[in-house]
């Protein structure tokens, strides 16, 4: 068929433009917008306003409405229970849009305009991050309910004081995990395959060989996908050639679940381990039962744990679906943000004080003690075996100190 | 696995691969090849599709095949509404107009599908059965032979369409040049119609078969895909047919070669390197003939 060419170039080359600006996405640097930190709180009249900064649209937005949904439970609870110090505490959502500056975008919006006292969300790492400067000039302070990356609260060294987190940090899953391969499974050799669009996959995936070779394994070859890929037999094939004891695939559920589907289906039979990425249900019905066998992950709970049956039925009552990990964190950082509100009242300052203080405090996981010096909570991490379509409980590591 | 047998079955997983981008490509080519449209919205129409079919399987209870059809109608009128709404009033504005309407139907389709949806991926249940024959050592996917099986003959059918039926013919004529076709009684606006009803179709056929075979959908599910696509038609020649089939392939085989034997972090970059190499010796694509410039 017949076509102008020069409409076609010019076509092309904004096609072209589109192309490269898609494959950037997801490793945007967060712009830092910079704002002078004024007034920090008017939380008048009889409503506490906290803001809820999640990505409700783009890539994340399946992490980060679920994330949402569990803050959104944990605020109900309290205000059908009467609210905290007699008053009822306000959500106003922003959407982080699952960019990094987008991110800052709706943190300034909410701390300006909205006047919130304190900051959840987002859910993913580097949006924690980007907000961070923003937040911390005007003294609001920050629970990322599921930023697993050390460099989350801290800069420098030094800690950052206004921004906490919800869960264990990546470090510690890495190490869990190359700990229970040379271990438990006896792991000589182990092929790492991470998500490369991902800090958390990459930074997972880079202490995990530092940690399994120091116990005298050797990671024999790393491949990478990106999110959202569909197929990864190519790489697959290639993985197969190494002959590796285990996969080290710390990813999210979607992905994961396909991975492991079509390694099986390639004839893969080693273990194929994982961080907290995978725990969600959907993984089975993605992989399928049969394909998960000889898998391994390790996470913030195990849902047939005596103390998480509240948290998991009142999630069910709410939404009618099961919920997921970042559920599960998200109403662990509103539980949290309540009780700092409890004990510090409605000045920015005070809630600071009060996070950093938290100790033995019921959550929906299970219980925590915020460390002052770190703004980690003190947690432990559960290493989740799948068989037959059936989680069960293969270790539990309790926290330290 | 020695060398041979690796690369084997990486053909394999290329050819499979390809014949899903193929199977988006077909759409994209054709309405590109009447209208000159390059319709970014198309891996949209994709994702709808796939999610009509996901609420015929899952609400409606019907097996596959019914609800591979009830898709493709229902998506073949979606299609058909975008372009009155949203290409029609720009029929005589620039291209670049259009161009940029289709990028802002494609955020539109998203999100409205993500509002009713929710991000949530959904999986669909075990419709199809999914068996993998081992020959010799290499794997082949039951539904990946389907896949391309039903490219092949789809090429076919439109290709008999355009060339030998008479909406095909007043297809031509309205590619070849709108104004004049109508003058010679075509009825421009019914076949652009056509155009966008059949291409619409495929796509919502794509949709359903890569969500039954990978087994999840959710609303951006349509982005890389449809941009794979777009590359894998202008490498074929975008607005040919059998090019489009021929692209795809082509595209997945060096996408597996290159993760297989290179690093699966260039897999993505080799596909776009493709494109600009194309652009630059052959923009025409591999099956196209080079045209005079007419000014």
């Amino acid at each position: 068929m017949f076509f102008a060419k020069k409409k076609f170039k010019l076509a092309s080359m904004i096609a072209c433009g589109i192309l490269a600006s898609a494959l950037f996405t997801g490793c945007g640097g967060g712009e830092q917008a910079s704002s002078g930190g004024g007034e920090k709180k008017a939380a008048a009249g009889d409503e506490i306003v906290i803001g809820a900064n999640f990505e409700l649209t783009g890539n994340h937005a399946q992490y980060g409405a679920n994330a949402n949904n569990g803050l959104k439970l944990a605020i109900k609870e309290v205000n059908d229970a009467g609210g905290v110090n007699g008053k009822k505490i306000k959500i106003v959502e922003a959407d982080a849009k699952s960019e990094a500056a987008e991110s800052v975008n709706a943190a300034t919006k909410l701390i300006s305009d909205d006047k919130v006292i304190a900051l959840v969300g987002p859910a993913v790492t580097a949006n924690v991050i980007a907000e961070s400067q923003v937040a911390t000039d005007n003294m609001i302070p920050v629970i990322g309910p599921a930023a697993t990356n050390p460099d989350v609260t801290v800069e420098n060294g030094q800690v950052k004081p206004y921004i906490f987190r919800a869960c264990f940090i990546d470090p510690q899953q890495s190490e869990v995990m190359a700990q229970f391969a040379a271990k438990d499974l006896m792991a000589k050799t182990a092929v790492l395959y991470l998500d490369s669009s991902s800090d958390y996959s990459k930074s997972l995936g880079k202490i995990f060989k530092e940690k399994f070779e120091a116990d005298g394994g050797k990671v024999v070859m790393e491949e990478a996908f990106l999110a959202k890929d569909q197929d990864f037999k190519a790489a697959l094939t290639k993985i197969q050639t190494a002959n590796a004891d285990v996969i080290f695939v710390p990813a999210y559920y979607e992905e994961v679940g396909k991975i492991v589907k079509q390694a099986r289906e390639l004839g893969i039979t080693s273990a194929i381990l994982g961080t907290d990425g995978w725990d969600d249900s959907k993984v089975i019905d993605i992989a399928g039962k049969d394909a998960l066998n000889n898998t391994y992950f390790c996470t913030h709970y195990f849902e047939g744990d005596e103390e998480v049956q509240g948290f998991i039925n009142a999630y069910k009552g709410e939404y009618k679906t099961d919920p997921n990990v970042f559920a599960a964190l998200g109403y662990d950082a509103g539980k949290m943000l309540i009780n700092a509100i409890e004990r510090g009242g409605e000045d920015s300052k005070k809630i600071r004080d009060s996070i950093e203080t938290i100790k033995d405090l019921q959550v929906g996981t299970g219980k925590i003690t915020m460390d002052a010096a770190t703004h980690n909570p003190i947690k432990g991490i559960v290493v989740i075996e799948t068989k037959d379509g059936v989680r069960s409980l293969r270790t539990k590591i309790a926290p330290e100190g | 696995m020695d060398f041979v047998h690796q690369l084997v079955q990486q053909l394999i997983n290329g050819v499979s691969l390809g014949s899903i981008y193929a199977l988006i490509a077909l759409g994209y080519t054709m309405i590109y090849g009447i209208i000159k449209l390059i319709n970014f919205a198309h891996g949209d129409v994709y994702m709808v599709g796939a999610y009509i079919g996901f609420a015929a399987v899952t609400i409606g209870h019907l097996p596959i095949w019914p609800a591979l059809l009830i898709s493709m109608a229902i998506t073949a009128v979606l299609g058909m509404l975008v372009e009155r709404i949203a290409y029609k009033p720009l029929r005589h504005a620039p291209r670049i107009s259009l161009l940029i309407t289709a990028i802002g139907v494609s955020f539109f389709l998203e999100y409205t599908s993500m509002y009713f949806v929710t991000p949530t991926p959904r999986t669909f249940p075990e419709v199809m059965p999914n068996i993998s024959f081992n020959l010799g050592g290499f794997i082949i996917n039951g539904q990946q032979l389907l896949i391309l099986s039903i490219t092949i003959i789809l090429m076919a059918v439109l290709t008999y369409i355009v060339q030998k039926t008479k909406l095909g013919k007043a297809m031509r004529a309205a590619s070849f040049d709108t104004e004049t076709a109508q003058l010679m009684g075509v009825d421009s606006d019914k076949v652009i119609s056509m155009t966008f009803c059949i291409g619409s179709a495929l796509a919502a056929a794509a949709g359903v078969l890569v969500g039954v075979y990978y087994n999840t959908i959710d609303p951006l599910m349509g982005i890389m895909p449809g941009l794979k696509a777009f590359v894998a038609a202008v490498l074929g020649g975008i607005g040919i047919l059998p090019g489009a089939v021929v692209g795809g392939i082509v595209l997945g085989v060096v996408e597996a070669l290159v993760a297989g034997f290179l690093s699966s972090t260039f897999r993505d970059a080799a596909a776009f390197a493709i494109l600009i190499l194309v652009l630059l010796i052959k923009p025409s694509g591999l099956f196209g003939k080079n045209t005079n410039e007419k000014v």
